[in-house]
């Protein structure tokens, strides 16, 4: 789950590292007395949860508060990356002499969480990675010593920072790898992380992705998630217990498992044609999930044909033949639809489904299912 | 021969009296693995599948008891990093963890700690071990497996089922079949599992199945150019997965440009390790690729 700039840099707060003064506002009114009330130039931030938001307009410098009511009326009302900004952040702006980039993620090969510093920030740190690697430095942290001091002056040296500002780099370091355990983060970012005029180093900018298997213990930063930034299929999925993504295409896929669901989406393709979502079912599948998978597959105005591919494992093919066509008598699918269930009693369920009224397609092995599939949607 | 788990592996369930627990382990029993006890605090003393398995209140209780020597856990995911830690602290050699969704920084934690035992995890978030004919450790179907010369080491579930199904229908049979997990943290990884296969006697060549998300394809396509001598074919899920969006396992989704199928594809190709583009052509490599 990721979290807003303002709700990243709250976070990061409680855990003492500095950020500029600022407060929120959905309302140009809002925008005006935040302004006011902070004084002197201000910058106004719209929130949304992608990147890229001050190349598309939505960062914007205000000398006063009616420049920043202004600025906010625009930044309101605009769509960045086809996500609606509903909220902007008022910040008191920074006096920048300096950026630098300072970030935690999960590092998957070392199985520890790696701590990032570079003397480049303000751009993405994917796109230093790829133009001049030498520029990150980069410490992994050992879970039962936790984030130690010669490791945060290794990064403060190695990005060239000055003497002057060692202590205070640690000191936010710390910081930082605190909120990222404490608030079970997989990525907590401070991009740039600003030397000020007055050598201080202030967070301007915050971001934060939760890991959604650790909400349990969270329930204040579960409620902190925009739901408005998902897709509505998305959400609705979410909330039911299943896994989907939209994509582009026109073959809807309903599949049980991950990993063959998306080897079904790349089977599509590779015969002509494209994939209208991932859906993963998960295990078992009772007639309500199939129905309920099946609602949103459909409610996809591109979705010309569905492809239902189904592993049965523990579960019984019947069972899942029972549980696609108590679905239909709910759902009234009207494209073609394709099925292949394979495994445990795969010859009972293809035996039901052929002798159901619905007009169903059938098929054996995974490669005939997509070219029927693809066939059928045209 | 096999890997991992065999006819003498005496199994210990953890989470046994749990509704997914018991049903696998009685699936499991019903295969004719060794179920030798299993485990649920407070229910010690009580007895598990229509009487058949022992239950203890602690691994280490059960272990004293019975001799187990490898451990399944179908515990909830806030309980699993604690029972993942109580059986390796009791001294078990092989844990494995079947749980989907034990948060990222519990399993660094216990990561941490099992290297420092030296217990071997495999998991979590994964469908099991499964060496035909001798032992089924966690939830894959049984019968779709038979045994023979070819190791499978996959990070998926279904997927795993479809290849394996499709590989046993066309006489191609199995030494083992490894599930490693699909979250970003995990025990046993692939070059693990290979180094295994490549050890076991009677492996003679091996599938391996992967996904988008990290790099640990990409380090197994190196482990393979300098270390592995028996046969590789690879898979890899998620050509037309779109960056950025997680597509239902924890692990699999591409960030910042890295984890695409794309590469991982690559990777493989530049080290002679042909690449299926669908499931069903796996079978069509391995049966080209020896006198099975």
């Amino acid at each position: 789950m990721k979290l807003h700039e303002y709700q990243s840099k709250r976070l990061f707060e409680k855990q003492g590292v500095p950020i500029p003064s600022g407060a929120i506002a959905s309302t140009p009114q809002e925008a005006r007395d935040a302004a006011k009330q902070l004084g002197g130039r201000v910058v106004v931030k719209s929130q949304v949860l992608v990147g890229g938001r001050g190349k598309a307009g939505g960062i914007k410098l205000a000398d006063g508060p009616e420049e920043a009511a202004a600025h906010a009326k625009a930044i309101l009302g605009m769509r960045i990356k086809g996500l609606p900004v509903r909220k902007v952040l008022i910040d008191e702006a920074a006096d920048i002499a300096q950026e630098i980039y300072l970030g935690i993620v999960v590092d998957r090969a070392a199985r520890r969480a790696a701590m990032m510093a570079s003397s480049e920030g303000g751009v993405e740190i994917e796109e230093v990675a790829r133009v001049n690697p030498e520029a990150i430095k980069r410490v992994t942290i050992d879970p039962c010593l936790g984030l130690r001091g010669y490791q945060t002056l290794q990064l403060a040296k190695g990005i060239g920072l000055p003497k002057a500002q060692y202590r205070s780099f640690g000191r936010i370091a710390q910081g930082l790898y605190s909120a990222f355990t404490a608030y079970d983060a997989s990525l907590a970012e401070i991009n740039p992380l600003v030397m000020t005029g007055g050598g201080e180093l202030l967070a301007v900018d915050g971001k934060m992705v939760i890991d959604d298997s650790a909400l349990f213990r969270h329930a204040d930063l579960a409620e902190m998630r925009d739901v408005e930034a998902e897709a509505p299929a998305e959400r609705e999925a979410r909330q039911a217990g299943l896994s989907y993504v939209k994509l582009d295409g026109t073959i809807g896929c309903m599949v049980n498992g991950a990993g063959l669901a998306m080897a079904t989406m790349d089977i599509i393709k590779h015969f002509g044609g494209a994939p209208a979502n991932f859906l993963d079912i998960g295990g078992g599948a009772q007639a309500e999930r199939v129905a309920k998978a099946l609602r949103l597959i459909l409610e996809d105005e591109s979705v010309a044909a569905v492809l239902f591919n189904i592993f049965g494992g523990i579960t019984r093919c019947d069972e899942v033949a029972r549980g696609i066509l108590a679905a239909f008598e709910e759902v009234k699918p009207s494209v073609p639809l394709v099925a292949r269930l394979v495994g445990t009693n795969e010859k009972e369920g293809r035996a039901l489904l052929d002798a159901s009224s619905y007009d169903l397609i059938t098929a054996e092995t995974l490669a005939d299912a997509a070219q029927r599939a693809v066939a059928a949607a045209g | 021969m096999a890997i991992l788990v065999d006819k003498d592996t005496r199994l210990l369930v953890q989470g046994i009296t749990g509704r997914e627990g018991e049903f696998h382990s009685t699936q499991m029993l019903d295969y004719g693995t060794q179920v030798v006890a299993g485990v649920t605090p407070g229910k010690g003393g009580a007895r598990a599948c229509d009487d058949r398995v022992p239950v203890f209140d602690t691994v280490a209780e059960a272990m004293a008891e019975t001799g187990a020597n490898a451990s399944i856990i179908y515990v909830p995911a806030r309980f699993a990093p604690n029972a993942i830690i109580e059986a390796a602290d009791a001294g078990m050699d092989l844990v494995v963890c079947i749980t989907e969704g034990v948060p990222v920084l519990d399993m660094i934690e216990v990561r941490a700690y099992l290297d420092h035992q030296g217990t071997r995890l495999v998991g979590p978030n994964y469908p099991g071990l499964l060496s035909p004919g001798q032992a089924k450790v966690g939830i894959m179907p049984g019968h779709i497996a038979a045994p023979g010369p070819v190791g499978v080491v996959s990070r998926s579930g279904t997927l795993t089922y479809e290849v394996v199904y499709a590989l046993t229908n066309r006489g191609i049979r199995q030494t083992t079949c490894v599930g490693i997990g699909g979250d970003p943290i995990i025990g046993t990884d692939f070059i693990d599992a290979l180094t295994l296969f490549e050890q076991d006697g009677e492996t003679e060549q091996v599938v391996l199945i992967g996904e988008i998300g990290g790099t640990a394809e990409e380090r197994a396509a190196e482990f393979i150019d300098e270390h592995m001598t028996k046969p590789v074919t690879a898979f890899v899920a998620g050509r037309t997965a779109p960056p950025g969006k997680r597509m239902g396992h924890a692990g699999a989704i591409i960030q910042g440009g890295t984890g695409t199928a794309a590469d991982k594809i690559a990777a493989f190709e530049a080290v002679d390790v042909p690449v299926a583009e669908h499931p069903e052509q796996i079978a069509d490599i391995v049966e080209g690729r020896a006198g099975l």
